[in-house]
């Protein structure tokens, strides 16, 4: 028995070295700085495994910490997942609880202490409609966001409760609002002229930095990479606004099921574009800063 | 005698001009442009031939209830398939204009409803290099126009895209101009010269959506007129975005919405997905929402495209570049499209 532990620790520390080798090859060029994963084909891997209602998600999880060591471990800054749509409250009330008490406890785990937050220096967040959620979930959330507030070296982005949809409707809202205090500030204050009032005009015209400062998404740079799980090739209303120049792979391992190869071969395609996607973005950038958007 | 370089980028384009009109002025030489091209053949099949039954059987694999109703194409890859056989990159959206009109051909066939396709983004417009010394002028009725400051691939694209509306063939209808004029200039000489009349219906409505205002204002008097005279046609809803940006378009939504809140028409609270559904220039169709993308040469982004619009639309990235996608690609998706589960995030179906 002891034996055999050892040899499992052994070859544990073989593959560790290994894969550290491997993300030292893959650092010598360009490392994404920003990935998000949708989390799909929980449900399906269940069903194939013969698993009971619900115990797919739960299979997931540990799918999911091995893709944010990975992550880490190859110098990725940022991560998004997609862990909760508002879609998903259409679901049956059994599936949409037990996900809600799984969630629960996996935010709790997440604060002690030989969680991969406290090992990699990871501040999470929460991003989403937060309203949405059951008080005891939005509770936890709101206690890791707090306790992760002082950690600087990742950010680890957790959508719940989220659509791009209501994140962009959320955005409108309250550049709407800032804006419309501005302008009533701005009448409050001064005599009107007609100078002042078109520039007034102008200053109070939304433009592009103004949805993007209040989206949900606004604490992390555009998605270099989206990897959806489980062979689907669409976006299910997730960073519509971010992922504009963002690569898309959609491997056919369900979520359960993906590994590192999957994170490899999307990196390596992510270096092959990276250059061509660096002057688009460049250009964008000029342009929309010459429309002033 | 005219530059070599320019003669090549204009004599795809007068191709599309001169089949029914007087002869050029200008030689029409373009090194290894295909004969199958010339004819407008595509892929083995002359696109166009014949007209079309109102809904023709689907090909095997497909059915009815599973076809999308909204395809969205992002066109790419008609410079590099130009580049890879050693023809200048206007042959390439040549070839492109002919892909599509393929494509818009089969939409009309299969019952698809609305066909929507990626022009150009504003992130592409290029500034020509100072050396290139050619400038082209339009007189349209006697109006003079010069496209100066833009990218003149693009706007030979847009040109034959949308002047073959005034003409007796093509994808887009043609109504009676009278004897439109119009005559294209290259550095003071005259290259081109066409008499446009009309004929043929083929119930298309023709949109453009994008910031037009970049184009030369000859091309924005002919979309203004093809959008006009099409938009009680029914059979198919062709949506060209150019000069498109998804972000942009929901600022411009965004900002119509604000004007409507600084006019306290509505409040910041009553704002949601409905009301910006309305604002979106996408809002020209009765299904904006693309039910299948499609993007060619094998490029997994969206590049700023439909970027609300694409929420639940399937994704099909085709490995073949634009102008060589035709009807067995076009299938592929299909199918594709076809095995896909969608639900919405809701329960399985």
């Amino acid at each position: 028995m002891d034996l055999e532990m050892g040899e499992d620790r052994f070859f544990g520390s073989s593959l560790t070295i290994l894969r550290r080798f491997l993300f030292r090859i893959l650092a010598v060029g360009p490392i994404p700085n920003h990935i998000t994963f949708i989390m799909d084909g929980n449900r399906r891997y269940a069903k194939k495994q013969n698993l009971e209602q619900g115990a797919g998600h739960k299979a997931g999880f540990p799918a999911l910490m091995s893709m944010l060591k990975y992550c880490y471990e190859l110098g990725v800054k940022f991560i998004t997942v997609y862990a909760f749509s508002i879609d998903n409250f259409k679901r049956r009330p059994e599936e949409v609880q037990y996900v809600m008490d799984l969630m629960q406890e996996k935010i709790e785990g997440l604060l002690k202490e030989e969680s991969i937050v406290n090992q990699y220096g990871v501040r999470v967040y929460f991003v989403g409609n937060l309203k949405l959620l059951n008080e005891p979930v939005r509770v936890a959330a709101e206690k890791a966001m707090l306790a992760t507030a002082n950690n600087t070296s990742t950010l680890l982005l957790i959508c719940v409760a989220y659509t791009s949809s209501d994140e962009i409707v959320h955005s409108i809202q309250n550049s709407c609002q800032e804006k419309w205090d501005e302008m009533q500030a701005s009448k409050v204050n001064g005599a009107c002229n007609g100078e002042i009032c078109k520039q007034e005009k102008e200053r109070c015209a939304i433009k592009l930095v103004d949805l993007e400062k209040h989206m949900y998404m606004g604490v992390a740079p555009d998605p270099d990479i989206l990897i959806r799980s489980s062979g689907e090739m669409r976006l299910s209303n997730f960073l519509l606004w971010q992922s504009a120049n963002c690569l898309l792979y959609s491997p056919s391992a369900l979520w359960p099921e993906i590994g590192l190869r999957h994170l490899v071969w999307a990196v390596l395609n992510f270096q092959r574009n990276h250059s061509y996607l660096e002057k688009k973005k460049k250009h964008s950038y000029l342009e929309k800063k010459k429309k002033q958007l | 005698m005219l530059p070599n370089a320019p003669n090549r980028l204009l004599t795809s384009v007068f191709i599309s001009f001169t089949r029914t009109s007087r002869p050029l002025r200008v030689s029409t030489r373009e090194p290894n442009f295909t004969e199958e091209y010339r004819n407008g053949v595509v892929n083995g099949r002359v696109a166009g031939a014949g007209a079309p039954a109102r809904e023709d059987p689907l090909p095997e694999g497909l059915r009815r209830e599973s076809m999308p109703r909204h395809v969205a194409v992002i066109m790419d890859g008609n410079r590099r398939w130009a580049r890879a056989r050693g023809l200048p990159a206007a042959s390439g959206y040549e070839a492109g204009l002919r892909s599509l009109r393929g494509v818009v051909e089969l939409c009309c066939r299969w019952g698809i409803r609305v066909l929507t396709v990626f022009a150009f983004s504003s992130d592409n417009w290029v500034r020509p290099k100072p050396n290139v010394g050619v400038s082209l002028t339009l007189l349209i009725d006697g109006c003079c126009f010069v496209l100066v400051g833009l990218s003149k691939l693009e706007v030979d694209f847009l040109m034959s895209l949308f002047a073959r509306a005034l003409r007796n063939e093509g994808i887009i209808p043609m109504f009676d101009l009278g004897a439109l004029q119009a005559i294209l200039l290259l550095n003071g000489n005259i290259a081109y010269n066409h008499d446009f009349h009309a004929s043929n219906r083929r119930d298309i409505r023709v949109s453009l959506i994008g910031d037009s205002t970049k184009l030369p204002k000859a091309l924005q008097k002919l979309i203004e007129s093809v959008e006009e005279t099409t938009k009680n046609n029914s059979r198919l809803h062709l949506v060209v975005a150019v000069s498109y940006s998804g972000q942009y378009d929901i600022v411009q939504a965004c900002q119509s919405i604000a004007l409507k809140v600084k006019d306290a028409l509505i409040g910041p609270e009553d704002i949601n997905e409905f009301l910006i559904e309305k604002e979106l220039q996408t809002n020209c169709a009765q299904l904006s929402h693309p039910d299948l993308l499609i993007r060619t040469s094998g490029e997994l982004r969206l590049s700023n495209f439909f970027l609300w619009q694409l929420a639940y639309t399937e994704l099909f990235f085709a490995e073949s570049h634009w102008p060589d996608f035709g009807e067995p690609d076009f299938i592929e998706a299909l199918r594709s499209f076809r095995q896909r589960q969608r639900w919405y995030g809701g329960q399985d179906p």
